[in-house]
């Protein structure tokens, strides 16, 4: 099992959960299943070629999936998905 | 210069410790810090900033202070509706701790008075509340050579990070190369903030400017922090610096502020 950790502006998408699960597979896999699970989430993270946004992280536990493999990063039983958006508040 | 009896007074919980001691506390007195925004972030950030003995305290903000604010901006109170956030702010500093010089600065900052303005400081606060001025100031800090404690928030979210490409660490656009479009992330006003998440936030960037200016403990240079209120959680990432960053990698395209900060990055 995985978790994955739902920011604040994404969990009216989520029913307002802070955190859902989802199984073994790459990020692009993790996306596509968290967008049947809670349509409109794939939307939010990725643009329209399918890119992630410049301004939405996802971190596979500390590391940031830019630094690692992108959306092939693969996911391991265990894990911790965060999925972390610019806020700009003050 | 020597602190002074009412100074060793004043500050005596801070020089008994040994990490800041009457030399720390000296240094605190010199250090110069400006805070961009006097609102949720820059309340409670300024308040203890100028409670340690900040000798130097900026304040820079275009906005009055209005009714809505005093949910969450200490600094300001129902008598100062109306004024300056920046002369509301002043007032309050000052009565905490009169010793210390705090300059107001009412207007927004733009690309054209930026440099000039943070030339005169040592460390920048970012407090703003939207991305095209969270933008400008990275990349002014980062022209300037000027250390940038990073904190926003959103409803029950903050992050928070230290911003030093100076010393071989990450920039801001490193963790977040572009600001969403207009439009696509709803701002506070639209989404609402817990009051005391401005307080949290805000505190944990006066905490870690005043670690840089007295050089102690760990840097957050090259982690995000993230803090769930609901949750009661921190988070901490790491925040590498990335090779093909616009502004400080190897091949920057954003060579000066001459970019259109207004269009491309407004909420």
């Amino acid at each position: 099992m995985i978790k994955v950790r739902i920011p604040t502006p994404l969990r009216p998408l989520t029913k307002n959960q802070g955190e859902v699960e989802t199984t073994a597979g790459s990020i692009t896999n993790m996306i596509e299943s968290l967008n049947s699970a809670h349509p409109g989430i794939k939307d939010r993270l990725c643009d329209e070629s399918g890119e992630l946004r410049r301004f939405v992280n996802i971190y596979v536990n500390e590391e940031d999936i830019r630094f690692l493999k992108g959306k092939e990063t693969m996911l391991k039983d265990g894990d911790e998905v965060s999925i972390v958006p610019a806020i700009a508040g003050g | 210069m020597e602190l002074t009896e009412l100074q060793i007074q004043r500050y005596s919980r801070h020089i008994i410790l040994n990490e800041v001691g009457g030399k720390g506390q000296k240094k605190l007195s010199q250090a110069k810090i400006l805070l961009i925004g006097a609102g949720g972030l820059g309340s409670p950030a300024g308040l203890y900033l100028a409670a340690a003995g900040i000798g130097t305290i900026g304040l820079v903000d275009g906005d009055v202070v209005d009714l809505s604010n005093l949910q969450r901006q200490i600094l300001h109170s129902t008598a100062t509706v109306g004024m300056p956030k920046v002369e509301s702010g002043k007032k309050t500093l000052t009565a905490i701790n009169p010793e210390i010089t705090v300059n107001a600065y009412h207007q927004l900052v733009d690309a054209d008075n930026i440099l000039p303005l943070i030339s005169q400081y040592d460390i920048v606060l970012d407090g703003s509340d939207n991305f095209s001025t969270r933008f400008l100031v990275n990349d002014a800090c980062f022209f300037a050579k000027k250390t940038l404690i990073s904190a926003s928030m959103f409803r029950f979210e903050g992050q928070l990070t230290t911003i030093k490409p100076h010393a071989g660490y990450p920039c801001y656009r490193c963790l977040y190369p572009e600001p969403p479009p207009a439009g696509l992330v709803p701002n506070c006003q639209e989404a609402g903030v817990l009051g005391v998440l401005a307080g949290t936030m805000g505190i944990l960037q006066a905490s870690e400017a005043i670690k840089e200016v007295l050089g102690i403990g760990e840097t957050i240079a090259d982690k995000l922090v993230i803090y769930d209120a609901l949750d009661m959680k921190f988070r901490k990432v790491s925040r590498p610096k990335d090779p093909a960053c616009p502004l400080c990698g190897p091949n920057p395209k954003i060579k000066d502020l001459n970019l259109d900060y207004a269009v491309s990055c407004t909420i």
